[in-house]
């Protein structure tokens, strides 16, 4: 059977790209800092030696809309282009092609299905910068191939943040028992509380602190409980109106399982959102 | 009211770079075309098979001709949305990075919750 060598959980930030490739005058102060941060985090990753990367996140309104918009979807093609001209535009972000793991993707629509999931899924699905913005992160290389898992935190009605956390500890079974040899890393990116179009955006934090500084605590001990008493779809409008993207946080401490507690925890206090990094090993890992 | 036509009209400008730039240099001009020509296709069909019944409002048409993003806001357009294609077609007219986003908040600083309902 197939092993989970890691399971990882992380905000995505857009301005990462620019931020870390830019120099002299249009290097932010905080470059350094958060580049340090991410370099750790990358170790986790390439520490855990993986063959393939289930990815999950949302599209921002690239591909998906609201004339068709599927709640959870699996890709299930041989390559997925990746990032849109707005993420261009306003990112800096490059345009990539990545390798799929078409058979992994087969099984877990197929699984998946059977086990309580209607997932859609797409033959020919362009990635955006939910995905591209962690492989930037952990594997700039982005040589493995991959499997794009989309869930819907951005088009009410969205579904609720229970069902999050039931997708992602079936996602764990069901890699957990994909016949094979191959050495699995989960990887899923949300928001802590971020506000977008409002009036609380790109303030000197993310616009909720106090509710980050719960958030982190429940994701690195793998309070599932106590994530779910307080959360719900209406709750995550209060921290500021984009923060539904927490949604996949849970999914992934779904995947990582109740009370697991992180490996690795890194956090970094950022304009307008925090940053956060969590990494599990659920099966152990090698000494660095 | 159509918050959803509200979107649909935000999302196939902002993922256009020449339709950006013709709703930058003529809103109202731009709005009208939209609404006659564009606001009816379905996006993953043939052209002929359109549809029959999409029309902004009065107060959803005007919002978009004077490019008024707090009425957008007001309105339940999708916040993502607005901000993306707003940020692409005035950003660039600030020295200070980020001080059109934060002008953006400003201007809707009236506001606290619940936000208008952006459900469609």
């Amino acid at each position: 059977m197939a092993t989970v060598a890691a399971v990882i959980a992380s905000t995505h930030h857009p301005f990462y790209y620019r931020a870390s490739t830019s120099t002299g005058a249009d290097r932010p102060p905080f470059a350094d800092e958060w580049v340090a941060k991410i370099e750790a985090f990358r170790q986790t990753l390439t520490r855990a030696r993986p063959d393939v990367l289930v990815m999950v996140g949302s599209d921002h309104f690239h591909q998906l809309w609201l004339d068709n918009m599927p709640q959870f979807l699996i890709g299930k093609a041989p390559f997925y282009d990746a990032n849109f001209y707005n993420e261009e535009r306003e990112f800096g972000l490059p345009r990539m092609l990545l390798k799929g793991q078409e058979d992994l993707s087969a099984y877990l629509l197929r699984e998946g299905i059977d086990a309580g999931f209607d997932l859609a899924f797409s033959n020919e699905l362009r990635i955006d910068h939910s995905i591209t913005c962690p492989l930037i992160t952990l594997r700039p290389e982005a040589d493995l191939p991959i499997v794009p898992v989309y869930t819907n935190i951005f088009a009410p009605p969205m579904p609720r943040p229970r069902r999050f956390v039931e997708l992602g500890r079936t996602i764990r079974q069901l890699v957990e028992a994909w016949p094979g040899d191959q050495r699995v890393a989960i990887i899923g990116t949300g928001h802590l509380s971020l506000e977008l179009g409002g009036p609380r955006q790109f303030g000197p934090h993310g616009p909720d602190p106090e509710f980050d500084r719960k958030a982190v605590g429940w994701i690195a001990s793998g309070d599932i409980q106590s994530a779910l008493a307080q959360v719900s779809l209406d709750s995550l409008w209060e921290p500021g109106n984009a923060t539904h993207g927490f949604m996949d946080f849970m999914l992934m401490m779904g995947v990582a399982g109740e009370n697991a507690k992180a490996d690795y925890t890194d956090s970094l206090d950022l304009f307008h959102t925090m940053e956060a990094y969590f990494t599990w090993y659920p099966n152990g890992v090698d000494a660095p | 009211m159509s918050k959803y036509l509200l979107n649909k009209f935000l999302y196939t400008i902002d993922r256009d770079p020449g339709l950006v730039e013709r709703y930058r240099d003529d809103p109202r001009g731009t709005v009208a075309w939209w609404e006659a020509e564009q606001a009816n296709v379905i996006l993953n069909c043939p052209g002929a098979e359109r549809s029959t019944w999409l029309k902004f409002s009065d107060t959803e048409r005007e919002a978009l001709a004077t490019h008024d993003y707090p009425a957008l806001f007001a309105l339940g357009a999708h916040n993502f949305l607005t901000l993306t294609l707003f940020i692409a077609m005035f950003e660039r007219d600030y020295d200070e990075p980020l001080a059109f986003q934060r002008e953006y908040a400003a201007r809707l600083s009236h506001w606290s919750l619940p936000y208008p309902d952006i459900s469609t």
